[in-house]
């Protein structure tokens, strides 16, 4: 069974078509990238998949369920979770507390007992820190838990809101850009995040325009253009896909992406 | 320990080494972070100040200024709850203070309800008018949220003034005293200490849900919506829960305010005490617990204490608000807490 499966998801925002009859499947356990030029629709279609947007056809799919209509918190009750590719990191919060709010889908005491701090509270305060803590550490953060989110760097903070979706134990997991910004050294810890991610069987769905990363991590490519569906295959198949290179990757970014591999 | 291979050894030493050096600043760090963490340790310096300031009173008007200043902090803080922590401003919240007052005052006389029942019948009526009022009011955003609250509060004090077969209209109306026990509460060392209690009582419950999950879930939603969607958190059930919540402390600050003063006037629930309100929040501090009460203070104490400037008290007044939010403006308990220990509050 698919992890997660698109058909025909189509929007258009003031005449232009977005996204236009975009349809994918997703097995469980592998990195599925989507990649395009600028304004592709790639995002879009991320807010497609996450609820934050309608589409105006087809539907989504999460492990079998139809959950085309659901709104993004039922999704993320369902084992969905995303980041930003324009970070939205809870700045008022500490770092270890931002990924603690990931865990909220796994908390479970009423109002009354959080009002009256009674020791049910206590408790689940205390194993939501463990396990955000744990997150944390996952993406190498663990020493910065106590510090503000307002005051870590901006590599860090594209981490902290990969440890705070890893938080809500999801089945499927959509990176929007996590490399963007970061140099080369960073880029390679993202990669061996992601591939950490996998090892533990969730479903990851990646946007990204560092080509070597992408070549390096994805299982299969979903090649996108004004909307619509170019290519998808293997890294092999997308490198040599010559509709692809002239759309996207050019000559050049053929070949350094081919380098990628070897 | 000879038979110790000497590079295990060496490891060993270096190890012992690393300790020493580190040993007394972690422990003295993780000691610091640990006290930092517990929940209520913001509300010893207050208890502090609960206790000694009557060493210092000299006669019952200086109980009747603490005692309005716990008052006025119990409003703030619930008022904090929702804008400080949860992001959501409101322009009405007069009008939580108006039906807490006017529930103690029409109660017993019109009803014969017992003042004590009226009490929280009347915190019972917010919470169910701020949770009619709030599921379409709270869509709204900002400064839409802003003018939608105003009018909230507005047409409950043109209700307080038009009822007034209920109300006394714009005259007022008398409210019995409250008897606990065959014991009348009266005096102002009397209600100093009931309305000291009742803020410590308040500020535990919001310390609680501040640090608990539903309390991240609000502070989350106050930074991001979209990221707090995404993460499974219900945004609209949120802002419902802490619109009510903070309007539950509003009325029960408004009732004592009705049976301390044992009077009261549609001016209770009016737009200027919802500004009011809005101001103590943000001198004292959006999002701290003390900063509500240190708002309070501020503004129960300085136009008392500028009476002495006489017409142009009000102009005092205004420019001290100015400077404070010129040069703190974090408001005075963040600001003052970031620049003295680099801790929150």
């Amino acid at each position: 069974m698919s992890a997660l499966s698109a058909e025909r998801l189509s929007v258009a925002f003031g005449g232009v078509r977005a996204v236009d009859g975009v349809s994918f499947d997703v097995a469980a356990g592998i990195v599925f990238s989507i990649i395009g030029p600028n304004g592709a629709g790639k995002t879009t279609l991320f807010n497609l998949i996450s609820g934050l947007c309608r589409s105006h056809d087809g539907g989504v799919w999460l492990c079998g369920e139809d959950v085309t209509a659901l709104a993004p918190e039922d999704l993320a009750r369902r084992g969905l979770s995303r980041t930003f590719q324009n970070l939205q990191i809870f700045s008022h919060l500490t770092v270890i507390e931002n990924v603690m709010v990931g865990r909220h889908r796994h908390e479970a005491t009423g109002i009354l007992a959080d009002l009256l701090h009674l020791p049910a509270v206590a408790r689940q305060n205390r194993g939501t820190r463990k396990a955000a803590a744990e997150a944390l550490g996952r993406v190498g953060l663990g020493d910065a838990a106590e510090r503000s989110a307002s005051g870590l760097a901006y590599g860090h903070l594209k981490r902290l809101e990969i440890a705070r979706a890893l938080a809500s134990e999801p089945k499927v997991l959509l990176l929007d850009e996590p490399a963007a910004g970061c140099n080369p050294v960073e880029t390679r810890e993202i990669e061996a995040i992601i591939r950490g991610i996998v090892a533990d069987g969730v479903t990851v769905v990646l946007v990204e325009h560092d080509m070597r990363l992408v070549m390096n991590v994805s299982d299969r490519i979903h090649v996108l253009a004004n909307g619509r569906t170019l290519a998808e295959g293997t890294a092999v198949e997308i490198r040599t896909n010559a509709a692809v290179i002239e759309a996207y990757l050019g000559v050049r970014g053929a070949r350094e992406a081919a380098g990628a591999v070897g | 320990m000879s038979m110790l291979a000497p590079l295990e050894r060496f490891r060993l030493l270096q190890r012992r080494r690393l300790a020493a050096a580190g040993a007394s600043k972690s422990i003295l760090l993780d000691r610091f972070r640990l006290l930092r963490r517990r929940r209520l340790i913001s509300l010893v310096p207050i208890v502090a100040i609960v206790i000694i300031l009557p060493l210092l009173f000299s006669s019952a008007y200086y109980y009747r200024v603490a005692a309005l200043v716990f008052l006025f902090g119990i409003a703030a803080l619930g008022l904090n709850l929702l804008m400080g922590f949860a992001g959501q401003v409101s322009l009405g919240h007069a009008g939580f203070m108006g039906i807490g007052a006017y529930a103690v005052a029409i109660g017993p006389t019109a009803f014969g309800i017992p003042p004590v029942l009226s009490f929280i019948l009347g915190a019972l009526l917010s919470a169910l008018v701020a949770f009619v009022v709030g599921r379409p009011i709270l869509r709204l955003k900002e400064h839409y949220l802003a003018v939608a609250t105003l009018g909230f509060g507005i047409l409950l004090a043109i209700v307080f003034t038009n009822e007034a077969n209920w109300t006394g209209g714009p005259d007022g109306m008398a409210v019995p005293q409250l008897i606990l026990f065959n014991w009348p509460l009266r005096g102002a060392a009397v209600w100093y200490w009931i309305l000291a209690v009742s803020f410590l009582v308040g500020a535990v419950i919001a310390l609680n849900l501040i640090n608990s999950p539903t309390g991240r879930a609000l502070r989350a939603i106050h930074d991001s919506e979209v990221a707090a969607r995404v993460l499974g958190i219900d945004v609209a059930q949120k802002k419902l829960m802490i619109f009510v919540i903070s309007a539950v402390y509003t009325s029960i600050a408004g009732s004592y305010l009705a049976l301390l003063d044992g009077y009261i006037t549609p001016q209770i629930s009016g737009f200027l005490r919802s500004i009011e309100l809005v101001a103590m929040v943000v001198l004292g501090g959006m999002g701290s617990v003390a900063g509500s009460l240190v708002g309070a203070a501020v503004l129960v104490i300085l136009p008392q204490a500028l009476t002495l400037f006489d017409e142009y008290e009000h102009v005092v007044l205004g420019l001290i608000v100015m400077g404070v939010m010129i040069f703190l403006r974090a408001g005075i308990v963040p600001s003052l807490a970031a620049a003295f220990g680099g801790g929150r509050s």
